[in-house]
């Protein structure tokens, strides 16, 4: 009994795969040109740095205070380990921008000396200024929940702006007009 | 020089694709004859195979020798790996597994050109075009976006991945399963839109596309099952499934290829559900796909920007809106002109199966539009999480009347059938279910009405699945008789696992001194001690406890509080320990500041039937291709033997022995 | 009775059938996010526009330095999730995750109970998930914490 009749009533029924497919196109869509931001941002952006002094994270490179972001000059304090993947693969990124002529100060977080060391000469070290945070008391003290993550600080040590994981090839122009930013004071 | 080597032969691959796409299309639309451009599309889909799986062994070949010349080697790989790793290197990062799926596609394209002569040849021209088409695409995307042979201008003097984290057998072979279960589904795909191009529609078309199909759903159980064992040991929290969008991608797919593998069978067998099958067979590998893409794409998965690769993630959204996009246009367009097939009554087994589609399609909805939720809200600004709350009611709504079709079904004649005729024999199973809810309501009055139904159901399946082989010579019963009675047998298992592990589970969470003594159902757990052990990376806490099961003799279990330097984190590692009937669960936590540790303690009641029932549906599954391949094989004896026979027998006529 | 219709009926009897089951499942489905799905909130939020107490939500915020407690029980923790502008008070009953220390970001999967405490089913700690490596994108987050548990290398 193989029937031939078309049913013409279910033939709106057919598209129907193709609408929900539409659908979903969109909703994807909107989905990647607007990446969800699931990031915890710092209650920190425009407040002054709270006062810290670290100690030298190598020794070829002085460690970090306060004071150093307080010279009239914007500076960068990048906040990594070297026990983080992501890190490493922001690390053109900031040589990028050290050869721009911002001056980038590094934060350790819970590491070792000769694995920064050893982390820097693979990697490079676009850093002026290393500082090793052992307890991540400058980490939560600016409001970073994560490596790596990137800060610019005006020349009154106010956080200017937050990036919340590594600098990728884009960030790099947003992170320099940024700085350009910074260097009008609030 | 391997590496160019590697990139040259899939350049070459890819070129094969487009001659095989353009003759093909030639052939369907141009007028060619078959025989001069169709013959040029069977060479070219069978050379591929090779020449992506050799361009995938230099890979391989590439890690093996750590070629730190290589940025993929460089960034994924350490001279210092073991080798099992160096070699679950190559697959274990984006291009790598990309490769990876392009080489399973390749083989498959090749497979089904060299093997499959059953169909017209026109649709199966139609249908290598289909997949020529779609691995164009994957090519592409490999070449211009993934290249996994790209060189670095200085070789780096070590490689980056030694990340101890990432050393993991599971790891290194759960992707492959499960990649060779998505991408096999690529074959049924084509064969749904060879079908579609050129009409025909019919139980050839079904039984070509069944045993790709069957093979595909074989790997997505093995690896789902695998996956799911794999998270409840590894994790510490006791759970099995977590609705997690990464686990709903292979979800997604296995259901739309159960769905498909039924009604792919109504069609081989009675020729119904004609078009159903044809969506279906778009709808498994758009589910691939979809999956696929939402977990490399990041957009569901991501915590970190990262993890999003806005080129990437547009380049495969567009492979998503061409492939799923354009065959369901063509579905859309051809699927009202295809014949729908023979008819049949309410009940029969053909009604039985439909039920079962209506109903996977539905949970398969439900998973999708659960696991798209967050994105939808996402677009208004509001963030929010799906979970257990949503799936398991949601989906048990439809999950349970199947389990009850499924016990009937298969005991139904084709075409037209009457209840009357099986209810003799469902009498057992539906008393067996009915006394199980009265027992359970009377015996453990707190039960949940899931876990209650559940383990009601999966009693009564359990009887009714080995119904089928009732009255028959077991001897000779057909081979994929016994794998669809395993298949379901295996899901009652699993369903009695799952069931037992939510309605009896028992949880002790305590802080306890060394020497305590914690009774958990019938064990009781003595703390004896914790000892500080070490690893190559780590060290642990390692608390040392006897656990005796209603007073027998004590079992020693090690669970272990973990620290790693680096990256520096801290994981528990749980203990087990497995009786015929469930499973004990320990976790031990940090010491508290009165010097009590924490211990985490379940009595899991039947748990490991879980994967247990996993695997026997994975064994079903093999039974029934290794029936349906034997079965194919022999009719293709058979055929030849006729044709040999008719052969000879004319020139027997024609040229009679000359008499002496 | 169904071999009472014809057989063309009989199929569109069946059309029907899957078109209404389809259609429920889509309801159903709506219905059930409607009501199940886990809203994100951040304290502030809670502050502001509080969920109903029992309703299944989602916290995610800091949590503030010195406010970690563990209770008599040996077992529950209480402790604050704060987001610069407000604060929580938030207890949970279990082992603590990974890195679950004080000034780290959390999640925590639970309800608000009545007197505004959030009570948390389960905890999630933020650190862990910035140093996840590509290659553990493609594993659900319970794979991913199960490899760093594996982590037995050779």
């Amino acid at each position: 009994m193989s029937g031939t009749e078309k049913k013409p009533g279910k033939r709106w029924a057919i598209w129907l795969p193709l609408v929900l497919f539409g659908v979903f196109f969109v909703l994807v869509m909107n989905g990647l040109v607007r990446p969800a931001n699931r990031d915890i941002e710092s209650a920190m952006v425009g407040k002054m740095l709270p006062e810290f002094t670290l100690p030298a994270g190598v020794d070829e490179r002085p460690g970090l205070a306060t004071d150093d972001f307080r010279q009239g000059e914007v500076r960068l304090l990048n906040v990594f380990a070297s026990w983080c993947v992501p890190c490493a693969a922001e690390a053109p990124q900031l040589d990028e921008l050290a050869r721009a002529g911002v001056p980038i100060d590094g934060v350790a977080i819970r590491d070792r000396t000769q694995d920064i060391a050893r982390f820097l000469a693979r990697y490079g070290n676009p850093f002026a200024t290393i500082g090793k945070d052992d307890i991540s008391e400058v980490q939560l003290g600016i409001g970073s929940s994560g490596v790596p993550e990137t800060f610019v600080i005006d020349g009154t040590g106010t956080i200017r702006y937050q990036h919340i994981g590594p600098i990728m090839e884009r960030d790099v122009q947003i992170i320099l007009s940024e700085v350009k930013k910074a260097q009008t004071p609030l | 020089m391997i590496a160019e080597a590697g990139l040259a032969l899939l350049w070459f691959a890819a070129a094969l694709a487009l001659l095989q796409l353009f003759a093909s299309v030639m052939t369907l639309v141009g007028g060619q004859s078959e025989a001069e451009m169709g013959g040029v599309v069977r060479p070219a889909a069978i050379m591929q195979g090779p020449l992506v799986a050799l361009s995938f062994l230099m890979l391989m070949w590439l890690f093996i020798r750590t070629d730190l010349s290589v940025l993929l080697v460089a960034s994924n790989s350490h001279s210092a790996k073991p080798f099992i790793f160096k070699l679950a290197g190559t697959w274990g990062n984006h291009e790598g597994s990309m490769l990876l799926w392009v080489t399973v596609m390749a083989m498959s394209g090749s497979l089904v050109a060299l093997v499959e002569r059953r169909l017209p040849e026109r649709t199966m021209i139609a249908t290598l075009a289909a997949q020529a088409f779609v691995s164009l695409g994957f090519y592409a995307f490999l070449l211009f976006s993934s290249n996994p042979f790209e060189r670095l201008a200085t070789p780096v003097p070590e490689g980056n991945g030694l990340n101890p984290l990432l050393q993991d057998i599971g790891l290194a072979f759960h992707p492959p399963t499960l990649y060779i279960g998505y991408v096999g589904l690529s074959v049924a795909f084509s064969f749904a839109v060879g079908a579609l191009l050129t009409r025909e529609v019919g139980p050839a078309f079904a039984r070509a596309m069944r045993p790709w199909v069957l093979g595909s759903w074989i790997f997505l159980t093995i690896g789902i099952t695998a996956g799911s064992y794999w998270a409840y040991y590894e994790l510490g929290w006791g759970g099995w499934w977590f609705w997690d969008p990464v686990e709903n991608a292979s979800l997604m797919p296995w259901l739309a290829a159960t769905a498909l593998l039924h009604s792919a069978s109504v069609l081989a067998s009675r020729d119904a559900l004609r078009t159903w099958t044809i969506m279906l067979g778009v709808v498994a590998f758009s589910m691939s796909m979809v999956g696929t893409f939402l977990v490399r794409s990041g957009i569901l998965t991501s915590v970190h920007a990262f993890a999003v690769d806005p080129e990437r993630g547009s380049f495969i959204l567009a492979l998503l809106a061409i492939y799923i996009g354009g065959a369901l246009a063509l579905f859309g367009a051809r699927a009202s002109t295809v014949n729908e097939g023979k008819q049949f009554s309410l009940v029969s087994r053909e009604a039985g199966l439909v039920f079962n589609n209506v109903a996977l399609s539905a949970i398969l909805g439900i998973v999708l539009l659960g696991t798209l939720y967050p994105l939808l809200t996402e677009a208004f600004d509001t963030k929010v999480s799906v979970g257990p709350p949503y799936f398991n009611p949601v989906g048990a709504i439809f999950a349970l009347p199947m389990i009850v079709v499924m016990a009937i079904g298969p005991l139904l004649r084709w075409r037209r059938d009457s209840f009357d005729r099986i209810a003799k024999v469902l009498i057992l199973p539906a008393v067996l279910t009915a006394g199980v809810i009265v027992g359970a309501v009377v015996l453990a009055p707190g039960i949940g009405l899931l876990p209650l139904l559940g383990l009601a159901l999966s009693i009564g399946l359990g009887i009714a699945s080995l119904l089928p082989l009732l009255g028959r010579n077991l001897l000779r019963t057909p081979l994929a008789t016994w794998g669809m009675v395993l298949g379901h047998f295996g899901l009652a298992v699993a369903l009695f696992g799952m069931a037992s592990e939510s309605a009896f589970s028992t949880e002790r969470l305590v802080a306890a001194e060394i020497g305590d003594t914690v009774e958990v159902g019938p064990w009781s757990i003595e703390l004896v001690g914790i000892d500080p052990v070490a690893g190559p990376n780590w060290t642990a806490l390692e608390a040392n406890i006897n656990a005796r099961y209603e007073g027998g003799d004590p079992i020693s279990l090690h669970p272990q509080s973990r620290n790693f330097t680096q990256p520096p984190m801290t994981t528990s590692e749980s203990a087990l320990s497995t009786r015929w009937n469930g499973q004990l669960y320990a976790v031990v936590g940090e010491e508290g500041l009165d010097g009590r540790w924490q211990l985490r303690l379940w009595w899991k009641p039947f748990v490991p039937l879980i994967w247990i029932g996993g695997l026997i549906v994975a064994l079903g599954g093999a039974l029934a291709l290794l029936g349906r391949l034997l079965g194919d094989m022999r009719k293709a004896h058979q055929v030849r033997r006729i044709a040999q026979r008719r052969e000879d027998n004319p020139l027997h006529g024609a040229a009679p022995e000359p008499a002496e | 009775m169904s071999t009472a219709l014809k057989p063309k009926h009989q199929r569109l009897v069946l059309v029907i059938l899957a078109l209404v089951v389809l259609i429920g499942a889509a309801l159903l489905a709506i219905w059930g996010l409607r009501g199940q799905a886990s809203y994100f909130y951040v304290p502030s939020d809670i502050a502001s526009d509080p969920p109903e107490p029992g309703r299944a939500v989602r916290l995610g915020g800091m949590v503030q330095q010195g406010s970690i407690q563990t209770l008599a029980d040996g077992v529950t923790v209480a402790f604050v999730v704060g987001d610069g502008k407000a604060t929580v008070p938030v207890r949970y009953t279990g082992i603590t995750p990974d890195l679950f220390v004080e000034g780290s970001g959390v999640v925590a999967d639970g309800r608000l109970d009545a007197d505004g405490t959030f009570v948390a089913d389960s905890l999630l700690a933020k650190h862990d998930e910035n140093y996840m490596p590509r290659e553990l994108e493609e594993m659900s987050e319970a794979q991913a914490k199960a490899v760093v548990a594996e982590t037995t290398a050779q």
